[in-house]
Order: structure tokens, then sequence, then C-alpha cells
């Protein structure tokens, strides 16, 4: 195990090599409102992060990443285009595995540029391959975009494939969804005799949620039973999609393929080529490369375009020694009306070292 | 040295205990004022009782500051992260049964299932413009529940007691607690979700896996584990 210290000096090193390439240094405080970090993501967040508080500024939480206070700065008083890059703790809480560190250093490098999407995602990931190199890792990356691309040029209601998107960082939930929506699981008895008008109760009103907002649901289901079943060849196109697993390539050819029928994420196929086309201009061996449409799904919910991690092949049992992707809708989120087009990576030094000494 | 026993040191709960052990031949009771927590063991040697608050017993347990203890598994369970290494149950003693469910105003006819709790909690919170409230204690066990379900946009709000009485407050607008024979979930006008039942608990004889023995302590909690199967 290498020590504090020298995890230290290589974070130091490692920033000072994204500076030198024009990386404007920034240090996010360790302590943010817990508020803004809630807000995006949910109750979730309270079994990743740990939790503080004071009677003057209330729940504030050890920052989990890096991004979001970064993303705030940016969209508050940043530069258009600006790259930054960082270096410090980051602070995970452990409830399940106690040989997962619960803080550790994290070095990170983040652009925010609206010129030309393709050529910052392979920036970004050409970059932190570079620092990797010489590490026996083996990067995989993918594309949240297409799938949610996918979504949106579904053949069906407005309203489920804004339940499907809602999902999509949750594989489990989102199959079970389109299974419903393809009418291949049954209608629960309970919501049946709902929708048949047999569910009646005297119940007295307690709460916020308004018999309006129960009305309105009670309609939208109402809607939902009459619009016809999702088609099975659809469904069948999305796994096709969440299937593809291959060298970039072949993946890319496969997507291709899938775009023929559902046109909607040929947008997204030719910018995930056109990625490709970049990565490779920067020196990274493509036809090598793997390709997993649905890498990245099941973590934080925020990438919403390329997503990339570097995994240890000698150690499956780390998590993924870098990694990172395009979180365009975040800078909406957090920009109070204002967004920019963003992508970035985060590098673990102390698994760095760890590998190095174990060479 | 002696095996130490820790028992919930008030209420229903704690008679109930003692019944339990005086029915296997072991006699636990309170000496000294009412007030006062003291208590002494009989029908066997070596053995020395501790009354606890049944919330504090899965700490102690953890921390083999006990080597035995009552409580319930909604509270080994949401307070004990991997709780099958620190503690290993002995015996269930058949009373303190209480499920922790979540539940609704049952004035929510288009709400039965986890399903469709999510369903709702999307809506609310694009009209609220905050998540849907869930009032609890439970927050690990809750939260680990809900996200396997696959429920999104709430937020759990802490209540420590009289949680039914949250949702007509307006602090929350639903729930996760324990219920035995839901008569406070009715009386407060609320209903179980169809597939919101979290855990099943009961009062349960729980043994440290942390906790350090001599050859006579060993020899002691053999002989009492033998006299309580």
């Amino acid at each position: 195990m290498p020590t504090r210290s020298e995890t230290l000096a290589k974070a130091a090193q490692l920033r000072a090599m994204f500076e030198a390439q024009g990386a404007i240094v920034v240090e996010p405080p360790i302590l943010q409102p817990a508020e803004t970090l809630l807000d995006l993501y949910g109750e979730d967040i309270r079994a990743r992060a740990y939790v503080t508080s004071d009677a003057l500024r209330g729940e504030q939480m050890l920052r989990p990443d890096y991004t979001v206070p970064v993303v705030q700065m940016h969209m508050t008083h940043g530069a258009d285009p600006a790259r930054y890059t960082y270096a410090g703790e980051v602070f995970r809480r452990q409830e399940h595995d106690p040989e997962r560190a619960n803080e550790f250093i994290q070095v990170g490098y983040e652009v925010f540029d609206r010129a030309d999407p393709a050529a910052a995602d392979a920036e970004v990931f050409a970059r932190i391959s570079e620092a990797l190199n010489g590490l026996p890792v083996k990067p995989v990356t993918g594309d949240i975009g297409i799938l949610m691309a996918a979504v949106k040029g579904l053949d069906t209601t407005e309203r489920r494939k804004a339940a499907l998107m809602r999902h999509i960082w949750r594989p489990r939930r989102f199959r079970s969804l389109l299974e419903r929506f393809a009418g291949s699981t049954p209608v629960p008895a309970t919501r049946a005799a709902l929708l048949a008008g047999a569910v009646q109760n005297d119940a007295p009103m307690i709460g916020l949620r308004s018999p309006q907002e129960i009305e309105a649901r009670i309609d939208a289901l109402r809607e939902d039973a009459q619009a016809p079943a999702l088609s099975a060849e659809q469904v069948a196109l999305i796994a096709a999609l969440l299937d593809v697993r291959e060298v970039m390539p072949n993946a890319l050819s496969r997507l291709h393929d899938i775009a023929v029928d559902l046109p909607a994420i040929g947008d997204a196929v030719d910018l995930a080529a056109a990625r490709a086309d970049a990565l490779a201009a920067r020196g990274i061996d493509t036809d090598q490369l793997a390709f997993e449409a649905s890498y990245g799904r099941a973590s934080m919910e925020y990438y919403d375009g390329f997503v990339f991690g570097f995994r240890v092949e000698t150690r499956p049992d780390w998590p993924a020694i870098a990694s990172g992707g395009r979180y365009d809708a975040l800078t909406k989120r957090l920009g109070q009306g204002d967004e920019i087009p963003a992508v970035g990576g985060v590098m673990r030094p102390g698994l760095m070292l760890e590998l190095e000494a174990a060479q | 040295m002696t095996i130490k026993l820790g028992v919930p040191s008030k209420g229903r709960l704690m008679e109930k205990t003692f019944e339990w052990f005086a029915a296997r031949g072991i006699t636990l009771q309170r000496t000294g004022s009412d007030r006062e927590y003291a208590a002494a063991v009989g029908g066997i040697d070596g053995v020395s009782l501790m009354l606890l608050s049944a919330g504090e017993i899965p700490r102690e347990l953890a921390a083999g500051r006990i080597h035995l203890g009552v409580t319930g598994t909604d509270l080994i369970e949401e307070k004990l992260a991997l709780w099958d290494q620190l503690v290993a149950p002995v015996e269930e003693l058949a009373f303190g049964h209480a499920d922790l469910i979540v539940a609704v105003p049952a004035a929510w006819r288009d709400v039965d299932t986890l399903d469709d709790l999510d369903a709702a909690a999307a809506a609310f919170r694009a009209q609220h413009g905050f998540r849907l409230r869930i009032a609890t204690k439970y927050h690990r066990l809750v939260r680990e529940f809900l996200r396997g379900a696959g429920v999104a946009d709430y937020a759990l709000v802490d209540s420590q007691g009289a949680t039914e009485g949250t949702v007509k407050n307006e602090t929350a607008e639903a729930i996760a607690d324990i219920t035995s024979s839901g008569e406070t979930l009715r009386a407060n006008h609320l209903k179980i979700l169809s597939d919101g039942l979290i855990l099943k608990s009961q009062a349960t004889l729980w043994r440290s896996r942390t906790a350090d023995m001599d050859d006579d302590e060993r020899r002691t909690l053999a002989a009492l584990l033998k006299k309580l199967a």
C-alpha cells in the first residue's frame, strides 16, 4: 500500500500534467451543501455520501465527487470554453463492502467546450489513457446518449417515453417498464379494478397530495390502458442495442444496422462514429477498444453521452481505476437557465501506485 | 468473569423476555427500587443481566460488550451493516412481532403497489417542486428496499415517534414504520402497499460474534444455551 504522502505526490504530479496541458487548477471545498446533491441524486446519495450538519448551515455533505462543485463553479463564473483539473480527497460511505475505501484521493480533468463534442470526448479519454500508460488496464467505452435517443424514438406515448427516460439508469426497473408497455406482463389486479371503476373509498383526504392529483393519475392510467402496446419489434431493438458489446468497429457496424430500423438513433450513432475517428486521430487503437452499449448505466445518474472506464485486468475486485463521461444535462440542471456541453474523467492515484508496485 | 446478557429495560418487551427465560428455568428480575436499572439472574451461575434500551442492544452486541442480547430483527438490520458478521440469531422468542411496511393515505385510490408509488412520486415532484416525503426511523432498510424496487423521487424524513401522524400533519406524504396489528395505521387513515412489506421482525435472542470469552465463560454460555434450546 502506498503511503498517503506518496499518493498525494502522485496526485500532484498528475494534476501538474493536466495543468501543463492547459487546464486551470480548481479547489472546491470539502463540505458541500447537502441540498444540491440531494436534489440531484435523491435519497440514494445518502447511502453513498457522509452527511453532517450544524445548527447554522444545516446539512452538509463531505464531497463524494468533484464534478458537481466544479460544474457549479463553472456555471457561475467560468470562462467559455474552459478546462479544469483538481486533486484531493473524496469520501464515500460504505455499507456493504469493508474492503472498499471510504476516503481516497481523486485527480480529475474536466472540459467545458461547445465546439466539437466528439473531439472533447476523445481529448478527455486520451489524456487519461496517456496518464495510465504502462499499467495493465483495459478501457471500456459506452454511450448513454444512444440509448436515450432510442427511447425518444420509440413509437409510443410521450408519457411512456418519459417514464423510461426517468429510469434509464435503473436497468431492472427500465426493463420491467418496457415489458409492461409491451403488454408482456399482466396488469396488476388492483390496477385493473381501479380502471374498471371498481375501486371506491371513503377514506378522508389527508396530506398534501390532492384529490386532483389522484384523479389526474387515474386519468393518465386510463389513457395508458387505451394506448397500443409497444411493438415486439421495438422491444427487440432496445434489447439488441443494449446487447452490443464488441470492439469499436464491430460495435459501430451493429449500431448502424440497428439504426436502419430505429432511425432515431442515427445522429447519436454518427456522433459515436465521429468520436471513434477523433480517438483514432489521438492515437488510440480503436480497433481494439471495447464498446458496451449498456456501460455506465448502473452508476450515478448524470452521464448522458459518452462514458468510459479503465478496469484493472489483474484486479477484477477493484473498482475502475479511472472513469468518466459526458454530462451535458447536469450543466443544464445546475446552470439556472444556462447550459454547456461538458465531459470529464477521474483517476485514482492510490490504486495506480499500488498497481505500479505490483509490477 | 461472567456472560453478559442484555435485555430491554422496560415495558412489555422486558416482561415477555423475563417470562420466556423463566419458562426455561432462568429467572431474570429487577432488584432495588422500581427506578433502578439493577438486575439479578437465578437458575444459573456466571451470567449477569444488563438492562438496556432495545435500540442500543444491537450496538452493544456488535461491540462485544455483551455476549447475548434480546432485541428485534428490525433494529439489528437497521443499525448494523453486515449484521450477520457481527451477531448470530440464537432463538426467535415468538413475541414482539412487527412488520416494517410502507403505507400511504387510504384515500390514494390510485396507489396500491411500489410501482404506483414511484409514478405518484414523479408526478408529485413535478407538481410540488420537491420530492415525495416518506417519514421513518428506519432509514437504511427503507432506502435499500426502495432502491431495490426502483422507486425514485422520494426523500426520507426522520420521524422518531408518532410517525403515523406525519401525513395528516403534512410533514410527510407517506410513511415506513413497524406495525403489529395495523390498528394505528387504520386509525390514521393509512393503508399498507400490497408489496410494501420490508421486513418481518420479532424479538430474538442474539449472540455476539465479537465478544471475547475465556474458558469459564465459554462453559457458562454453553450451559445457558442448552437450557434455552
